[in-house]
């Protein structure tokens, strides 16, 4: 367990690295001046990767790609459903994944990086809960039904939000930072069932049909399209969180130096 | 283990002086079985179909109202800090909590169960089911709503946040719980039901209380 120097953002823009006893990897990155300056390097390229993907992917999804044969033109909302759905469990993975290297290592920004990230993935929720409903209508004559994949991910929207709101609860941001990471590690016991809920209960909604061992039970003409959507959502997902994190360091760092300026108007 | 014994001593003998508090939480769980009669209408076949949802909502939101105090008061007056350095592990101070909790609110509640029964129209076959499911729900809450209120222990709004943060992670137990209910009303049987909502306690026990002392630990 590190002190609490390392804890804290220094306002000056790391010239100082930080101190190599704990978590020496990692902690590279804790540095906000040396995150500043790589993640504004890399930054707009993953922008403009994921717009260049989405161009690409979105019109060949939503126009050129062939209507389904039961389904119609309805179809199309799989291309923005699944990658939203994809997203929204991938993304709380990465929360957890980054809840426990803040909490095991204390890391500032991963601590940062969580409380950024859980407002993007609400809205990834919203959007796959949102699609869905919207599919579910004409497919199933229903907006909405009580089966065991919408409802636990109706569950998994309320842990994001959850977590979104727990975060910015406190005064103290880093003790919201703590109590969020132990939330969002309560909550991972939510995703397996998620992902087999489709496989333990005998839904509506239909198991999986790309992530299977042998061959996806999809045509190219549809695979690949997804594909393409998923791999740019994706990048649009990091785009922002990076962003929103970046702006978050530089929020810190503003309000240090206010902070710092204020003691010297008092002194 | 003397201590934790004291500890769950202590929180038992606080709320026998308190005796209103458990009332409190008792009468709120009749009163809200007795709101579902004139929101659905007084039609009895209507009411028991919709029993046992109804009873582990009411019983889940009832056992929700104490969690609010059940750290923050010990957190205000500093024994908290205290039981923390008391030599107990923040989990066991955890668990003893939710353990007190699960007493002072949860059994009460299951005293009350037959007259909230009654109310929806629930068959009386089913009353033994009822309670057997409402005080595993209520256990289970008991340890999700500890890790809850450690959570949320010094937060703003935390009152509103809590019901938030633990309710979607009870969902489980309102299914398994009605679930059983309902068998027994159908003249099936509820143990699987039981024994899932059993297996959620079960799996609970342990690591609810590592979630808040974690939380604790943190104070």
């Amino acid at each position: 367990m590190d002190d609490a120097s390392t804890r804290t953002l220094p306002a000056g823009g790391g010239a100082a690295p930080p101190r190599r006893s704990a978590g020496r990897g990692l902690h590279r990155f804790a540095n906000p001046g040396r995150f500043l300056r790589l993640s504004g390097r890399i930054l707009p390229w993953l922008t403009g990767a994921a717009l260049a993907v989405l161009a690409v992917g979105l019109p060949w999804a939503l126009v050129f790609s062939p209507a389904d044969w039961q389904q119609g033109e309805t179809v199309r909302l799989l291309y923005i459903h699944v990658p939203m759905a994809w997203l929204a469990m991938g993304g709380y993975l990465g929360l957890a994944i980054g809840s426990a290297i803040a909490l095991v290592w204390r890391h500032p920004l991963a601590d940062l990086a969580c409380r950024e990230l859980s407002p993007v993935g609400a809205a990834v929720t919203a959007l796959c809960l949102a699609t869905g409903s919207l599919w579910g209508k004409p497919m199933w004559g229903t907006w909405w039904v009580w089966d065991a994949r919408l409802t636990s991910v109706l569950v998994l929207f309320f842990l994001w939000l959850g977590h979104a709101a727990l975060v910015r609860a406190f005064d103290d941001a880093e003790r919201g930072a703590r109590m969020g990471a132990i939330l969002a590690l309560i909550g991972v016991v939510n995703l397996p069932v998620v992902k087999f809920s489709v496989d333990w209960w005998n839904t509506l909604h239909q198991p999986a049909s790309v992530t299977r061992i042998n061959a996806p039970a999809m045509h190219v003409d549809i695979l690949y399209p997804l594909l393409a959507c998923a791999l740019g959502f994706t990048l649009a997902f990091a785009a922002l969180v990076l962003a929103r994190t970046r702006a978050a360091v530089m929020e810190r760092r503003i309000r240090a130096l206010q902070v710092a300026a204020a003691r010297r108007a008092d002194a | 283990m003397t201590g934790w014994l004291a500890l769950l001593a202590r929180e038992l003998r606080l709320a026998l002086r308190h005796p209103a508090d458990t009332l409190a939480a008792v009468l709120f769980f009749v009163l809200v079985a007795a709101l579902f009669p004139f929101g659905i209408g007084p039609a009895p076949e209507a009411l028991a179909r919709l029993a046992p949802g109804a009873l582990l909502a009411a019983a889940l939101l009832a056992a929700l109202l104490p969690l609010d105090r059940l750290l923050g008061a010990d957190a205000e007056d500093g024994s908290l800090d205290q039981l923390l350095l008391s030599g107990l592990g923040p989990a066991a101070i955890a668990a003893a909590k939710a353990l007190a909790h699960w007493i002072t609110t949860g059994l009460p509640l299951l005293a009350a169960t037959p007259v909230a029964a009654a109310m929806l129209n629930l068959p009386v076959e089913a009353w033994g089911t009822a309670m057997a499911a409402l005080g595993l729900a209520a256990a289970f809450l008991s340890l999700l709503g500890t890790a809850g209120a450690a959570l949320t222990l010094g937060a703003r709004r935390g009152g509103v946040l809590l019901p938030l943060i633990v309710l979607p992670l009870a969902i489980p137990s309102v299914i398994f719980g009605a679930a059983a209910i309902e068998a027994a009303a159908a003249g099936g049987t509820a143990r699987p039901y039981l024994l899932l909502l059993a297996a959620l306690v079960a799996a609970a026990t342990p690591l609810a209380p590592l979630a808040a002392g974690a939380a604790l630990r943190g104070e």
